[in-house]
């Protein structure tokens, strides 16, 4: 098995291996096989298209997670320019598994933060997988309050298995740092932009979640819990993560019908991390014409229309008993 | 509104044991869920479920824990009309709808927020309060709207809001409609610290997850009831994750008061009176008469 394919994305790999075995024949054959390798590539890019077609929630996920996923700073390295990493919490220590600095976008200087996993095991480790600390909510928190003082956008990429559940955490009041961050974003003065780009987990994800539009990666996923968390509590087994993720209603779709997020942003075909650049520059482009739009808005109404969107969540009913 | 206060609260179960039925007489005698103390249930009740002999607080469930902290006089439910929906008909080893069903049935409540507009020791305020037999607490759609309504109430009325929390976090069968449900609390709290209305959030037995990571962290004065299970992952997720024996006492009150989490540890018959006190000085208004 290719470890760059997924295992839905099987055929495809045989396919692409075929077309690669053919490339090399094709050096020193005296056969045109140009015509078959280009008949072979097609054909791959139509399976890959009906394969991501159909791509169910937890396969979703297995993209949303997938080793090769562009990760925050891969898109600020493209979408931005000028970047200035800062650092630290001020209180207690710096949190590589939250990102964040000065940068332009488009010459325009914005905040931008996120969370970032590592790429391999070492790198994961410092960067704790993407899950961050009391101190990485904290220090998300001094760069958005930052920008709005000098009045700059806020941009945030949510990428994480949710807040990190360890002893050192809970001492350091992990629940106040994101419930902290959830009510100073609701009232930032400043346009606030949230997209989700892998994992959105739970209240570790929220806690740089809450803006004036929540976009999300066409192959990325945003829920209250991990698969295999709700599987494992509601199902009593983690193996019926596969269930539980399609019952949340986890993808970039169903929670652009539920009305929980305001925008899709697509990737190519293959999904992100098949072509990088281009991901980058949909949401470049995605980014840009959400602040232009903002700024016609202005601020006063900006925060009106977050206000009314954040305190209308919710799917109940009312009885009409006297 | 047709039920007088006392009328509403008569029937409320407040056993433990979530298949007791409303309206059934409760035992004569009742156990110390701590120290195995044989207790009279009459007396325990005089004593706001604390055990008079190692002052263990027994879980006290929304209108009850409503009952003991207002006033007698309180009469205005908030919210009473809000129905849970099951939006994504979501089936795990049961329906939501019957999971709902049978807490509404073992509970006598539609949802797990319990929210009246009534006064303690003769000061105005609003106060709400989980029921955490209904879906350990958890918070969905109708508990986020009940908070939205509860704190906007106090918004308009310039009164303070009191909120004690009792909860294992979202409800997942609501998926990311009960997350955002911490987006939508925390909001309308923000509008409350602009507009200098006091809140006090009150920290019981257990406060866990989405709702600790949310409105219940998010007070002007944390209150804690003494031993309380308080923290944001559940101390087996924790252990689990970090392989390792977790500190004595780690998450209950005692411990976040050490951590500098919450402001006091709190005695619950001394509530009423500790909470009158923080929110007439909170609000700049002279000290009353208790009444």
């Amino acid at each position: 098995m290719n470890p760059n394919y997924l295992d839905f994305e099987q055929p495809i790999a045989e396919l692409e291996a075929k077309i690669e075995e053919l490339r090399y024949v094709g050096d020193d054959s005296e056969v045109n096989i140009g015509d078959e390798i280009s008949k072979l590539e097609e054909k791959s890019r139509s399976l890959t298209k009906t394969i991501f077609n159909k791509l169910d929630a937890w396969q979703t996920s297995k993209l949303a997670r997938h080793p090769m996923r562009p990760y925050t700073l891969d898109y600020i390295d493209r979408i931005f320019t000028d970047f200035q990493e800062l650092h630290g919490d001020r209180a207690f220590s710096d949190d590589a598994a939250l990102v964040g600095g000065l940068a332009r976008l488009d010459g325009m200087p914005v905040m931008v933060l996120g969370q970032q996993k590592g790429r391999d095991t070492k790198e994961n480790i410092r960067r704790n997988f993407g899950m961050p600390r009391p101190e990485g909510y904290r220090k998300a928190l001094r760069l958005m309050k930052l920008a709005e003082r000098f009045r700059l956008p806020v941009i945030t990429f949510i990428d994480t298995p949710g807040a990190y559940p360890g002893i050192g955490a809970e001492e350091r009041n992990q629940s106040e740092a994101i419930a902290r961050n959830l009510f100073e974003m609701a009232d930032l003065q400043t346009p606030v932009i949230c997209t989700v780009i892998g994992e959105g987990g739970s209240g570790g994800a929220l806690a740089i979640g809450v803006g004036d539009r929540v976009m999300m990666l066409e192959y990325s996923t945003y829920s209250v819990i991990s698969p295999e968390g709700c599987a494992s509590i509601l199902w009593k087994s983690a193996e019926k993560a596969p269930i539980a993720a399609e019952a949340m209603g986890i993808t970039a779709k169903k929670l652009k019908e539920a009305g929980l997020i305001d925008q899709i942003i697509r990737e190519p075909l293959g999904s992100a991390h098949r072509d990088v650049d281009e991901t980058a520059r949909n949401i470049k482009q995605a980014l840009i014409d959400t602040l232009e739009n903002f700024e016609k808005m202005g601020m006063e109404k900006l925060l009106e229309e977050r206000y009314r969107r954040l305190t209308s969540y919710g799917e109940y009913l009312e009885e009409t008993t006297a | 509104m047709t039920l007088s206060w006392f009328e509403k609260l008569m029937p409320t179960s407040i056993r433990t044991d979530s298949s007791t039925k409303r309206g059934v007489p409760e035992g004569l005698w009742t156990k110390c869920t701590s120290c195995n103390a044989v207790l009279y249930r009459a007396e325990l009740e005089r004593n706001l479920e604390v055990c008079p002999k190692c002052n263990h607080h027994m879980r006290v469930f929304g209108r009850k824990r409503l009952e003991m902290f207002l006033d007698e006089s309180t009469t205005e439910e908030i919210g009473a009309s809000l129905i849970p929906f099951d939006k994504y008909k979501f089936k795990d080893s049961k329906k939501y709808k019957d999971r709902l069903l049978q807490a509404q049935k073992n509970t006598g409540e539609k949802d797990a927020l319990i929210v009246y507009k009534g006064k303690v020791k003769g000061v105005p305020v609003v106060a709400a309060a989980f029921d955490f037999r209904f879906m350990g607490g958890s918070m969905g759609s109708v508990v986020g709207e009940r908070f939205l309504q509860a704190a906007t109430t106090a918004l308009e009325e310039k009164i303070p809001f009191i909120c004690f929390s009792a909860s294992g976090g979202a409800r997942m069968q609501e998926a990311l409609f009960s997350l955002m449900q911490m987006a939508k609390t925390s909001a309308v709290l923000a509008k409350l610290a602009k507009n200098k209305i006091p809140y006090v959030s009150v920290l019981t037995d257990p406060t866990m997850g989405g709702v600790s990571a949310s409105f219940a962290m998010l007070g002007d004065v944390h209150i804690a009831e003494p031993k309380a299970l308080i923290g944001f992952a559940g101390p087996r997720v924790i252990e689990q994750t970090v392989h390792e024996k977790l500190p004595e006492g780690f998450q209950r009150s005692e411990f976040l008061l050490e951590h500098g989490a919450i402001d006091m540890v709190v005695d619950r018959r001394d509530l009423r009176d500790r909470i009158a006190s923080l929110v007439l000085m909170l609000s700049n208004k002279p000290a009353t008469q208790t009444g």
